[in-house]
């Protein structure tokens, strides 16, 4: 086995090329990326500093050379043939692997209503360019869909000055992201700096100067930016003939439905041990699953079994949730000096916790509760409320039980 | 120039939790200073090497700080990155005790 080839360059893809290396891997790795970029990290393309997008290259080239990784860029695969093990390029020619990872991601969902290509995506570094360029002091911006990236982004428009208007069908922003106690405190503050929110609401045209409801009523939007979610990236997988459903389907150990082929990251639904399959679009499973899937790659026979983790920052909050929270959870609170942070039991086994506070502050207290729920306690809710015990002290008594 | 190191006051030792971090700001810089499980005093730079996110706010075991935002780890004794995304050491410097109040130098 000496020639692995992963296509995609985001975070998962490029992770797994250096955690080849990390893991011992002496043969071939290539790396085939769209973008005609340096792999880059995502997560700063909503921060702009000066008003400009900064472009973070997860690696210089360099390092890529060091680690003998054949970088491929601005270059898509086309067609993956398991049988002759081969990817043909858009460059012309093919490559051909013994194992190859799908690191494709996802792509924004695309409206449909008359108008739709007037709306800008947000998701590479050419659409943040595209939207910071335009985007000025004084204009109207109006972003469909109520979601994380709708609403950083709107955090981050309104402190330039821009007026905002989120357009969201369901009843409340923030709902099938965020525990809805912390949704409630982010909507409230987005409305404190003068968003303005059009909820329940359906999409009947977008003109070049407004949003058109379905109610017939205008949102006015110099740019108009399409924030409506992504779906995975399965089309290669598809044609492949590998099974895919909300993503390429994969079992525990990243392997997808050809014992040659594993996936991971934005585009990977990863087989549960209670049954059925789930995906994850964030920084650190893209990271965690590249890791897993590259090690597996060169022999390992690891489950991937992370505790999901993902942060937001809006203006000058941060929410940091670790575990899958369910409004069905025993919901246990702490407050703390710098915020709030919630527990949540299933069966009194501690399953999940989230935290907002005012920037970084509550992460340290997310990371204990995240080891905490490695830990599997079923800790008693009154110390789990009580501001007094410290978090460290009780995962100590939890490893040393 | 000058080999004298000139000590700088920084806070007292309980005003940093054992197994803990505060931040430091001196002269437009921003620093972290560690109190240690043995209550032994530390100081690094404040922002981890990969992105600029102060460390102080991270997660302190034994001798190690973890960016709250990434999860690179640091040995905050030596500076060293331990864990990934971080790979470019920190910069420490000299912290001590004197009567229960902690002096960097950060010359």
């Amino acid at each position: 086995m000496d020639r692995i080839v992963i296509i995609g360059a985001g975070e998962s893809g490029t992770r797994a090329a250096f955690a080849l290396r990390e893991s011992g891997f002496t043969g071939s790795v290539t790396l085939v990326g769209t973008e005609p970029h340096l792999p880059y990290e995502r997560p700063p393309l909503s921060k702009p500093v000066n008003g400009a997008v900064q472009m973070k290259p997860i690696c210089g080239a360099e390092a890529l050379k060091a680690a003998g990784i054949d970088y491929l860029q601005g270059v898509s695969a086309l067609n993956v043939d398991p049988h002759a093990r081969s990817v043909a390029l858009s460059a012309g020619g093919t490559l051909t692997y013994d194992k190859l990872l799908l690191s494709t991601g996802a792509r924004p969902r695309r409206l449909t209503c008359p108008g739709s290509e007037r709306a800008l995506d947000f998701r590479t570094l050419g659409d943040a360019e595209t939207i910071f360029s335009r985007a000025a002091a004084g204009q109207n911006v109006a972003i469909i869909g109520g979601g994380l990236i709708g609403m950083e982004l709107a955090a981050v428009l309104r402190g330039k000055g821009i007026d905002v208007g989120i357009i969201e069908m369901a009843p409340k922003p923030l709902g099938r992201a965020v525990p809805a106690r912390f949704a409630a405190r982010f909507h409230a503050r987005h409305q404190a700096e003068g968003v303005g929110f059009h909820l329940g609401q359906g999409i009947a045209e977008i003109t070049d100067d407004a949003v058109v409801l379905a109610d017939g009523g205008k949102v006015p939007a110099d740019i108009v930016v399409a924030a409506i979610g992504v779906q995975p990236d399965t089309a290669l997988a598809e044609a492949a003939g590998i099974a895919v459903g909300n993503g390429i389907l994969t079992d525990g150990h990243l392997r997808t439905s050809d014992p040659n082929i594993y996936a991971s990251g934005d585009c990977a639904a990863v087989a549960q041990p209670g049954g059925g399959h789930v995906r994850f679009e964030s920084w650190r499973n893209a990271r965690a699953q590249a890791e897993a899937a590259a090690r597996n790659m060169a022999g390992g026979k690891e489950i991937f079994a992370a505790i999901p983790w993902f942060w937001t920052d809006q203006y000058d909050l941060g929410l940091q949730v670790a575990g899958l929270p369910h409004p069905d959870h025993q919901s246990v609170i702490r407050q703390l000096e710098g915020g709030e942070l919630e527990f949540y039991l299933d069966g009194g086994c501690l399953v999940a916790a989230a935290g907002l506070g005012v920037g970084n502050g509550l992460a340290k207290e997310i990371k204990l509760a995240e080891m905490l729920i490695a830990a599997g306690i079923s800790p008693d809710p009154a110390v789990l409320a009580d501001p007094g015990v410290n978090l460290k002290s009780l995962l100590k008594s939890a490893r040393a039980a | 120039m000058s080999n004298v190191i000139t000590w700088v006051p920084a806070c007292k030792l309980d005003d940093i939790e054992q197994e803990g971090a505060i931040r430091f700001d001196h002269g437009g810089r921003t620093y972290a200073i560690y109190r240690g499980p043995d209550d032994s005093v530390y100081c690094t730079a404040g922002l981890c090497t990969h992105e600029a996110i102060h460390l102080a706010d991270g997660l302190v075991m034994d001798y190690e700080v973890e960016c709250p935002k990434h999860s690179g780890a640091f040995d905050y004794r030596t500076g060293e990155a331990i864990r990934l995304p971080a790979c470019e050491n920190l910069k420490t410097y000299p912290a001590e005790i004197v009567d229960g109040e902690v002096r960097v130098a950060l010359g």
